[in-house]
């Protein structure tokens, strides 16, 4: 076992890690921060996207080591100080998008990720960014909806199909 | 999977060292050998992360060529590489999804040489040089069959030097599930001549189309190809599609390059 030490929403976290420690398994078994979703473990659902240094990535396909210092946020760091929903969280509450919610975590992270680099796509650009999301349930238009809404952006006029 | 013993040097000559090491294996993005590795189909006992090697990482403009670090990502090479070699950049900038693009490597993509990836097609059609730590091998050289390359065990990949061309394009024809190309093709015009190369289409993996390469050195247009046929011997037929669907997507795929050029 060897020590890890990381950022994670914000506090110094530090734990003892095999090397084939995922990431996500720090997060949820270390940390106990089971926000973090896995689905398919092979890197093609996104349920486990988190930042790292405020970039989107699969935290079933990157090793806790490989991580050694490195800044994490998770869907836990995405709500609001004093515990209401974060901006986009609310988004997806109102435009229902989400059903049985596994893949929520790892949608609203990529989305977060997304309105950082573009605070206004376009609905194409909310499609593309989330091609590695996927979601059984929604059929995605009100997650695209959601994401849209929270850019600030007028809604009504995206079809209900 | 199985457990190893995981290092994460900061020089090449340290990684080089902890490679020699019995069942040493490099690790870049993880995104090819991670789930190799749960599969239980890779089992190193030492695993040398490449990521943290500075010379390893970053884009640079050197006169002619664009020498990109093997541990460099997908996004960074989408948003650097994009106002000097904008074919380099959109193909990096369509490889899987943004959290692949943020991980995965262009060392990893060449040394892993899977026949359905696209920086081999880049590779190969821009003429590009991979330097290792041991020596530079020219992109026709290197990629031998499936999954096999001309590395020798240990060796790793620096640095890839892409000459930068008058017109490049790439068109990748998405297998929808694995987001890899069903086939896709680069297309790179320089003063002395135009290479094609073509990737998840021959059973070897990526190859130079030469007929294509010839028509279009004499008229660089997407119609020069018109009157070429492409042989379905030597392409590969999956559920996805046969020989003869890859046959005509690779004539597809080219003129779709090159019109995006
Ligand atoms: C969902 C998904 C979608 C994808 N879509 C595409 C796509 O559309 N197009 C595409 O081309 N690829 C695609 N990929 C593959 C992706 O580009 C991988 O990142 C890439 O193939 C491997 O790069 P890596 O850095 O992750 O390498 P790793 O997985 O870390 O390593 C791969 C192999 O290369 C070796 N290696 C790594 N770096 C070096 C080096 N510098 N020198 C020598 N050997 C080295 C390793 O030992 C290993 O054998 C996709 C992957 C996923 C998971
Ligand atoms: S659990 Fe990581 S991508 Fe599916
Ligand atoms: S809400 Fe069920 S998988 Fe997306």
């Amino acid at each position: 076992m060897t020590k890890v030490t990381m950022t994670v929403n914000g506090t110094a976290v530090s734990g003892e890690v095999e090397g084939r420690t995922l990431l996500v398994q720090f997060l949820r078994e270390g940390l106990g921060l089971t926000g973090t979703h896995v689905g398919c473990d092979t890197s093609q659902c996104g349920a486990c996207v988190v930042h790292v240094d405020g970039k989107a990535v699969k935290s079933c396909t990157a090793f806790a080591l490989d991580l050694e210092g490195a800044s994490v946020r998770t869907i836990e760091g995405m709500a609001n100080a004093d515990g209401t929903l974060g901006t986009l969280q609310q988004a997806f509450q109102d435009h229902h998008g989400l059903q049985c919610g596994f893949c929520t975590p790892g949608m609203v992270m990529t989305s977060a990720a997304l309105l950082a680099e573009n605070p206004k796509p376009t609905e194409a650009e909310v499609r593309d960014y989330l091609e590695g999301n996927i979601c059984r349930c929604t059929g995605y238009h009100n997650i695209v909806k959601a994401v849209l809404a929270a850019s600030g952006q007028d809604v009504s006029a995206v079809a209900a199909e | 999977m199985h457990n190893f013993e995981f290092v994460k040097p900061s020089t090449i000559a340290e990684a080089v060292k902890a490679l020699a090491r019995e069942d040493a294996q490099a690790l870049a993005g993880g995104h090819t050998l991670m789930p190799t590795m749960k599969q239980r189909l890779a089992a190193p006992a030492v695993l040398v992360s490449l990521t943290g090697i500075p010379e390893m990482r970053g884009v640079c403009r050197n006169g002619d060529a664009l020498e990109i670090g093997a541990a460099t990502t997908h996004a960074e090479v989408a948003r650097e590489a994009a106002a000097v070699y904008p074919a380099l950049a959109s193909l990096a900038g369509g490889i899987g999804d943004p959290a692949v693009r943020n991980r995965g490597t262009v060392g990893g993509s060449l040394a892993n040489n899977d026949p359905a990836a696209c920086y081999p097609a880049a590779a190969l059609g821009s003429g590009a040089t991979i330097v290792t730590n041991t020596r530079e091998i020219a992109a026709d050289d290197f990629f031998q069959g499936l999954f096999s390359t001309a590395l020798d065990a240990g060796e790793i990949i620096i640095s890839v030097r892409f000459p930068i061309p008058e017109r490049g394009g790439y068109a990748k024809f998405e297998q929808p599930a694995s987001r890899f190309a069903l086939t896709g093709a680069f297309v790179a015009k320089f003063g002395s001549g135009v290479r094609v190369a073509i990737t998840g289409a021959g059973e070897d993996g990526v190859f130079r189309w030469s007929e294509a390469e010839k028509a279009l050195s004499a008229t660089y247009a997407a119609g020069a190809l018109a009157s070429l046929t492409v042989s379905p011997d030597g392409l590969m037929g999956d559920l996805h599609g046969t020989p003869a669907y890859r046959a005509n997507l690779v004539k597809v795929m080219t003129a779709r390059a090159v019109r995006a050029s």
